[in-house]
């Protein structure tokens, strides 16, 4: 009997591109906010709960580990926001030249960074303001 | 579930190594992906190093040399020389393309050369389309018609519904784009993936044909069509500089215009 044929190599060997890394981006960066769900219900609920409440989300966001946590969350809410924009471009037919993709991609990327470290300047500004 | 490492009989390990010619100056060398179905053999990468200043510019010269002075057991497909047949598509320095129309030149100093990805291999480049011309046919590629006309006559066309035919008609069915797009290596069991739906587009945005309900309905299915998520390999690889991606979005939008 003939043995049985082999599966030529894939993810090994092709090479990434911006449009498909952006592209698992979105998918992870939707991952990471549903799980990110709970924490929010949380949160919201703590806020409800009034000052005593609120003040143990105070103390467990101080962690460097909830803090980085945080940080990935407002990213991923923004690049999913802003890529999700992209998404809707192309769902009426525009925007699917390679160079329309490069460019979109890049900007879809440079604004979720730059909104992101713009919340985290005004976050940090009212920590220091308190 | 999507399956993100290689079988164990698909494990490739590190093969021969073909020197230069004594006295050759311009080396080049070329790593190629080889598997027969005739050893025990798991699929190896052999290193070939070839002169440059007795090989043609292509890759498929490089591949052609190699065979004919080299190794007359490396196995691969190709026809026309021109980038009209498709015969020759491969995965080249981490891209679909064809060997015959990628410039050596524009590859990087050592040159991978792979089988088109996810695929079944028959042997060492040459990988198993069945399946693929199965889902060809499946989108019924010809014009169909419910109105007669009169067997002299032709089904006339103007030309502003000619030119919607345009980056559509000059595919040659390569499976470049198909084999570099991640959602068909996950389910191309029940995707069709983007070179069929170019394809089934191409039908579709021509005005002779009277069947595109009955094309839509096809087509309207979570995985037939659904399973393109806008990664665009597809467009960033096709050797004819097609836009596969373009056609399944309008697709999409058809799908969305016509429940309206």
């Amino acid at each position: 009997m003939q043995k049985e044929r082999p599966l030529s190599p894939h993810l090994q060997v092709y090479k990434p591109q911006l449009t498909s890394m952006l592209s698992i981006l979105h998918r992870g960066t939707g991952i990471f906010l549903s799980l990110g769900a709970p924490f929010l219900v949380y949160w919201l609920a703590a806020i409800a709960g009034g000052p005593q409440a609120y003040e143990k989300v105070h103390t467990l966001a101080q962690n460097w580990f909830v803090t980085l946590l945080l940080l990935g969350w407002v990213f991923s809410l923004y690049y999913h926001l802003c890529n999700g924009i992209r998404h809707l471009f192309w769902d009426v037919g525009r925007g699917f030249d390679i160079e329309d993709l490069y460019k979109s991609g890049w900007m879809v990327l440079g604004a979720a960074l730059g909104l992101t470290v713009l919340t985290v300047i005004l976050a940090v500004g009212r920590m220091g303001g308190a | 579930m999507a399956e993100f490492s290689l079988p164990k009989n698909s494990k490739i390990s590190k093969g021969k190594h073909f020197p230069a010619p004594e006295g050759a100056k311009n080396v080049r060398t070329f790593k190629i992906y080889r598997w027969s179905p005739d050893d025990d053999q798991n699929p190896q990468t052999v290193t070939y190093d070839l002169d440059m200043d007795s090989c043609g510019p292509m890759v498929l010269d490089a591949l052609i040399k190699i065979k004919n002075e080299v190794d007359p057991t490396l196995t691969f497909r190709r026809s026309c020389r021109e980038g009209i047949c498709g015969s020759c598509a491969m995965n080249i320095d981490g891209t679909n393309t064809l060997a015959c129309t990628k410039a050596i030149e524009d590859c990087g100093s050592s040159v991978n050369v792979y089988p088109l990805p996810h695929m079944s291999v028959v042997k060492d480049l040459v990988p198993d389309m069945t399946h693929f011309y199965a889902q060809y046919a499946s989108v019924e590629p010809w014009l169909k018609t419910s109105t007669s006309v009169s067997p002299s006559a032709e089904r006339l066309q103007s030309k502003e519904e000619r030119e919607k035919l345009d980056g559509l008609y000059e595919c040659i069915l390569c499976a470049c784009c198909s084999t570099s797009c991640p959602s068909y290596w996950w389910n191309s069991d029940k995707y069709l993936g983007p070179a069929i739906l170019l394809q089934s587009y191409r039908w579709l945005a021509d005005s002779r044909d009277e069947a595109s309900g009955e094309r839509l309905d096809y087509l309207e299915d979570p995985f037939k069509l659904y399973r393109c998520h806008t990664i665009m390999n597809c467009t960033n690889t096709c050797p004819k500089g097609l836009n596969p991606g373009k056609a399944i979005g309008e697709i999409k939008k058809l799908i969305a215009e016509r429940s309206l």
